[in-house]
């Protein structure tokens, strides 16, 4: 499992990068997370990025573009205005959590 | 010290891949290939466009799109949930079959979490996806830009499709 340097501390990623151990992650290293991606945090990005935090720990798993819009309440369009393109894994990239597995 | 590992989101540039569905059938089994991958391609920044033609205007029809059916008549793939065992054709045109199979498909596919055609559209189009119908398909049925889902882009011919989809992956469903 790589190790890598991110704003000056070692986390624990996965091939492509995502953390491996949610346990390694705080706010500090989500707006590091962000940076190395382009995207500059506001508070908006910061709600969805704490409903994510939440679902995981009570669902295990990430939440999909789905249940972002009916449990989080974000609308789709919402989530690719704040995470450009590819929303679903980069809100997971920043939240420290693996990328969501499901298909909707 | 090395360049920290860091996922490539691919931004720069922006591949320009683009992705052409055409929706061709009515049947709710054969609604969702194409939305569970318009999804999908969208969830990665593709520039996603889905023509509906022939039966797939269904989908896109406000008159119909909420109720769309499943029979396992002709489908030899369809399996009971119990036993594994293949629904036998000559018990499939069974009036009743054809209510029991597409409840069972609903809530086969609502167990899932995925959504209905028409709500699965609105997530398609809030993701930035293109909704076509086909011109003659329209003609056919006779309907105009008013029956259909008021997200459609446009009511456009074979050749408008081409040039629509000039540099794109077509797939046909």
């Amino acid at each position: 499992m790589p190790v890598t340097t991110i704003a000056g501390r070692e986390v624990h990623v996965d091939a492509e990068g995502f953390l491996t151990d949610p346990s390694e992650w705080d706010h500090d290293l989500a707006a590091e997370l962000a940076a190395a991606i382009g995207i500059e945090l506001t508070p908006e990005h910061w709600k969805v990025l704490e409903f994510l935090r939440k679902d995981f720990a009570t669902q295990g798993e990430t939440a999909t573009t789905r249940r972002v819009q009916t449990v989080g309440g974000f609308a789709t369009k919402d989530q690719f205005a704040l995470f450009p393109k590819k929303p679903a894994k980069k809100m997971a990239y920043i939240a420290g959590l693996p990328k969501p597995r499901g298909c909707v | 010290m090395s360049t920290p590992i860091v996922p490539n989101f691919d931004d720069e540039a922006g591949s320009g891949r683009k992705l052409a569905i055409i929706c061709s059938k009515g049947n709710l089994d054969m609604a969702y290939p194409g939305l569970i991958l318009a999804n999908a391609a969208l969830g990665e920044g593709v520039e996603t466009h889905l023509f509906f033609t022939f039966w797939g205007f269904d989908m896109i029809a406000k008159k119909r799109m909420n109720d769309l059916k499943f029979s396992p008549t002709g489908n030899t793939a369809m399996h009971m949930p119990v036993g594994d065992i293949r629904v036998p054709q000559a018990l499939a045109p069974m009036p009743g079959m054809q209510a029991v199979a597409t409840k069972m498909l609903k809530k086969q596919i609502a167990d899932l979490g995925v959504p209905e055609v028409p709500d699965f559209l609105d997530q398609i189009v809030g993701a930035g996806g293109h909704l076509w119908g086909c011109r003659m398909s329209a003609d056919m049925n006779k309907f105009t830009e008013a029956d259909l889902r008021d997200d459609v882009e446009g009511i456009i011919s074979a050749s408008d499709f081409i040039e629509l989809t000039d540099g794109a992956q077509l797939l046909f469903i």
